[in-house]
């Protein structure tokens, strides 16, 4: 595929990718979108890391940290976090349990779309007038006086984005539920297949509450609604709550993939079958329903009075519990083990005890009282990071050197990998250890400095010199990222030489059609007993080779995407110019016009012939 | 010899002691150096579920080095196959019912002191002459300023908390604007002012503020709540009960006994009667509602707008252009007052003058 794309123009190229439906290839505009993301959210927390460097400083003024910090929080969970796993997602679990693609292809591209438009809407906040600036949680008092249209951006962006969001996890339920290949029963599926099962169970139940609070903000802010106006019986703690019953889960939402791909990752370098499999599904069902049992620790402080708070302290208490089953099966999965350290595998070693680390704060903030003084300070922020860097980035970074030669047939420089590893690991704990201290010594967080002399002066220093050394991990691995596009040396199938799943089955480059013949699965690591009993193929077959159905790209879901992009502007703008509301008919006349488009007009994909098919030399290895 | 050693080790305890109390921030502002019954209830649960999450740390790392050194390919050589183990259900069954009993370890004294902590029945308990044996305040949460208003003593102020110590002292908060957070570090955890209802709870001083370095607690805004949030500081004098109804009495009096010393003061109160005194009232007596802080005791404060130091250099810099100071702050500017023109110098000295002669305890 590779060599084909390289004799194609740069237009026809771009043009494919618009209209792409191809998993594959919408994991790789997800890893772009995504990555981008990535780096303008690492830029912000640069710019927050100088600026509290040194006590009463003035690099950014007061408002605009505000925005700063309000950005990063959101790119960086909904950007870039999300469009990474799912870029992983994308890649990996339809080969993984067998399928010629998603369940709905099309679908897949809608969503990528909306969240690529969304996060460029919100983006564009920047250039029009200033970004959101109440935080990422956007509580809503604060959200609803703020001035200018930051706010009316964060939650129209979101809105757009959040839709292609729930898409997708639709798509991988009915992905995984339906289109297993035949002998992958639940109780054979890949880990990192169950985690993003779950996680896209929890996208189902979580979003909607984030769409109807951003909805009713939208309403208060855009059109004078008054759900979050006390003053004419409103309340802000509504949002508070319909915030964090999607904030909780959704940190599970991006944990649980990554605990999926360190499930891959231990096992293969391990050279051993997880430990536990069923434990470890059991587990990771548990942590999903439990993170919808637990929200309102968020708000301990809040006010909700004594029994509340217990009630969601032994809750939260509870999510610890099969945290550390899984924690002590990937330990287990080792013990005995052959442990090779490739770049991988390093990840996942350096996040077991990050990991652990974060989690075991959380507990101590699940204990209500202890929260009172914890909650809201740089305890916190170092908590959370822990989770979300430790747990989640690490995964990420992972999933990329592991999956890398899947999705390019290419290898990322294992040297240079393992120098990004220990930049990354070493700049992350030394930006983020001593921020727990900060916030026992009394510092609160979203502040935009501090004064002198109140005893955090060397500790944020620190903190900040931390930050440098992740910088440069960032750029080392841009380089890295680079230099193998540009090499572009081909690796073939199985490249870590220890593959267990069936994505290490499948021919390098992977056909756009996946499988030839739907394999069938003969247990637990199938790519794995085929290996142990000698099979070249690596796969066994369920049918002869036949024709294969496939999907016709379309553009449609670019322009779909397109219209609710530009509609919001005139959303944003109402009531202000006196071309917002043709600009919002416009936009929504754009995306009901693709629609009717695609719902009147037949679209029968077409056929891969028989013939073609054992013609096809490609893909071979 | 033996002597040596021991003076020896006292030393290292003493170096170890050092060390250790630098790391734990400065008194008045850090959580683990606790002030107060709250605070140190809060410590010890700190403590103990450090060492509870300490002991799991050390079990994972044990488990996680010896696994890194024995099983590595190095040392087991390439082509070792390992022998495929599906699992171990005592094993887990194992670190499952550990955690939980770890867990139930933290959670008995969790909910014992959620509850504890929430009591406040004490705010309604009366004397025989039907007056409030506690102190309670009332505090207001406004954009970047704190007022606190104590009900039952008929009294005013804004920025200092004053209270007295050994004693519970309760709090209804209420946020005026957006939301904000109130809280002590040292003396206990924080609780939201929210903008629709008041949130009530209590926090017991230990000891006089005037034995801290800075003669005072430090107080923070710890909810975001605009630009200035990091700025939302105010600062808690705690004063033995004796001294705080003295301090009360001077209050309801301050009124008549702030008079201005000297003509430069007089020239002040003028420029203040014409212009500040809009938002801003100067007698500590009364009840909540003022536009602006309550300046009565604005002579005996530690800072100027809860965080610049307090010079007379500051207060002038604060008058002449509040926005500079607090970016988002609701003081207008003081042209917006002087007919377009700002104070000179001379004006800003008599305001200040005027200022720091507002107090009730000199």
């Amino acid at each position: 595929m590779s060599l084909i794309a390289e004799k194609k123009s740069f237009g026809a190229v771009l043009w494919d990718y618009l209209t792409t439906v191809d998993h594959k290839k919408i994991a790789i505009l997800y890893l772009i979108a995504g990555g981008i993301f990535f780096i303008i959210g690492g830029i912000e927390a640069m710019l927050i890391r100088i600026q509290l460097a040194v006590p009463d400083n003035d690099f950014v003024a007061a408002g605009l940290y505000n925005q700063i910090l309000t950005m990063h929080g959101t790119t960086m969970i909904f950007l870039a976090a999300m469009p990474l796993l799912f870029a992983f997602m994308n890649a990996v679990v339809p080969l993984q349990i067998g399928a010629r693609d998603v369940a709905f292809p099309f679908l897949n591209s809608l969503g990528f779309w909306m969240f690529f438009f969304g996060g460029i809407f919100l983006n564009l906040s920047w250039f029009m007038g200033g970004a959101p600036d109440a935080g990422w949680t956007s509580y809503a008092s604060l959200s609803i006086a703020s001035p200018g249209h930051g706010i009316d951006f964060y939650a129209l962006g979101l809105q757009i984005s959040g839709g292609g969001t729930l898409i997708a996890g639709i798509n991988f339920l009915v992905t995984i539920i339906n289109m297993r290949a035949p002998g992958m029963t639940y109780m054979r599926m890949p880990l990192f297949t169950w985690s993003t099962f779950v996680a896209s169970a929890l996208v189902l139940f979580a979003f909607p509450p984030l769409t109807v609070g951003l909805f009713l903000m939208i309403f208060d802010r855009m059109f004078s609604g008054n759900f979050f106006n006390h003053l004419l019986g409103g309340n802000t703690i509504i949002w508070e709550h319909l915030f964090w019953i999607f904030g909780h889960p959704e940190v599970y939402i991006l944990a649980l993939p990554a605990f999926g791909i360190f499930s891959e990752i231990i096992p293969t370098f391990a050279r051993k079958r997880l430990f536990g499999y069923s434990a470890m599904v059991f587990a990771t069902v548990l942590i999903g329903f439990l993170g919808f049992m637990v929200w309102a620790h968020h708000m301990f402080t809040t006010g909700m009075g004594a029994t509340a708070n217990a009630i969601f302290a032994v809750a939260t208490m509870a999510i610890a519990v099969p945290t550390g089953v899984k924690i002590f099966n990937w330990l287990l999965t080792m013990w005995g083990g052959n442990v090779k350290f490739t770049t991988p595998m390093l990840y996942a070693l350096g996040f077991i005890p990050s990991f652990v680390a974060g989690g075991v704060t959380g507990v101590m903030q699940a204990s209500a009282p202890l929260d009172y003084q914890l909650h809201d300070t740089y305890f916190i922020v170092a908590h959370f990071h822990y989770v979300i860097i430790g747990g989640v980035v690490f995964g990420l970074l992972a999933g990329l050197h592991f999956y890398w030669p899947l999705m390019f047939n290419t290898m990322l420089n294992e040297t240079l990998g393992k120098i990004t590893f220990w930049l990354f690991f070493i700049g992350f704990h030394a930006t983020f250890f001593i921020q727990h201290f900060l916030g026992l010594l009394g510092m609160p967080r979203r502040v935009f400095t501090y004064g002198a002399d109140q005893g955090w002066d060397l500790f944020n220093l620190i903190s900040s010199y931390g930050a440098i050394f992740m910088a440069v991990a960032v750029v080392v691995l841009v380089a890295n990222i680079i230099m193998t596009i540009a090499k572009n040396q081909p690796v073939g199938r199985d490249p870590w030489e220890d593959g267990r799943t069936l994505e290490w089955a499948i021919p390098q480059p992977v056909p756009f059609y996946n499988f030839k013949q739907t394999p069938l699965v003969r247990g637990l690591d199938t790519y794995w007993i085929e290996k142990q009993e000698g099979n070249k193929e690596g796969m066994t077959y369920a049918e002869p080779v036949m024709d294969i159905h496939m999907p016709n790209n379309s553009i449609i879901p670019f322009i779909m995407a397109f219209g609710l992009f530009v509609g919001a502007f005139g959303a944003l703008f109402n009531g202000e110019k006196a071309w917002a509301v043709p600009v919002l008919i416009l936009g929504l006349l754009i995306t009901f016009i693709s629609m009717g488009a695609r719902s009147l007009k037949d679209d029968l994909g077409y056929h891969i012939h028989k013939e073609d098919l054992l013609n096809d030399k490609g893909g071979k290895h | 010899m033996i002597k040596g050693i021991k003076k020896w080790r006292l030393f290292s305890l003493l170096a170890a002691l050092t060390v250790f109390l630098s790391g734990c921030g400065e008194e008045y502002i850090s959580t683990l150096t606790p002030a107060g019954q709250v605070a140190s209830d809060q410590l010890d649960l700190m403590y103990l579920s450090t060492g509870i999450m300490v002991l799991v740390i050390i079990v994972v790392m044990i488990v996680y080095i010896l696994t890194i050194v024995k099983f590595r390919r190095s040392k087991v050589g390439e082509n070792m196959m390992p022998k495929q183990v599906e699992g171990s259900h005592t094993l887990e069954l194992i670190w499952t019912i550990i955690p939980i009993v770890l867990l139930l370890i933290l959670t008995v004294p969790t909910v014992v002191v959620t509850y504890n902590l929430a009591d406040v029945s004490g705010m309604d308990k009366k004397d025989e002459e039907g007056n409030a044996t506690a102190v309670t305040v009332n505090v207001k949460a406004n954009l970047y300023w704190w007022e606190f208003e104590y009900p039952d003593l008929g009294i005013v102020t804004a920025q200092e908390l004053v209270v007295p110590t050994d004693e519970k002292v309760y709090f209804n908060l209420i946020a005026a604007d957006v939301k904000h957070s109130f809280w002590i570090p040292a003396v206990g955890g924080k609780l939201d002012t929210n903008v629709e209802n008041v949130n009530t709870f209590y926090l017991e001083f230990d000891k006089p503020s005037n034995e801290l370095e800075t003669g005072v607690f430090y107080g923070k805004c710890a909810e975001l709540c605009g630009p200035s949030h990091a700025l939302m500081d105010f600062k808690v004098k705690s004063l033995e009960r004796t001294e705080f109804n003295e301090w009360v009495t001077n209050m309801k009096d301050s009124a008549e006994a702030q008079a201005p010393q000297g003509d430069l003061a007089l020239q002040g109160q003028e420029i203040f009667a014409t212009s500040c005194i809009a938002c801003h009232a100067i007698s500590g007596e009364g009840s909540t509602g003022g536009v602006g802080p309550n300046l009565a005791t604005f002579g005996d404060r530690n800072r100027v707008a809860g965080y610049m130091d307090y010079t007379e250099d500051n207060i002038k810099k604060w008058i002449n252009d509040p926005e500079e100071y607090k970016p988002g702050n609701l003081m207008p500017q003081p042209e917006d007052l002087n007919d377009g023109k700002k104070y000179t110098e001379q004006e800003l000295s008599a305001l200040a003058e005027y200022l720091m002669g507002l107090s009730v305890e000199k």
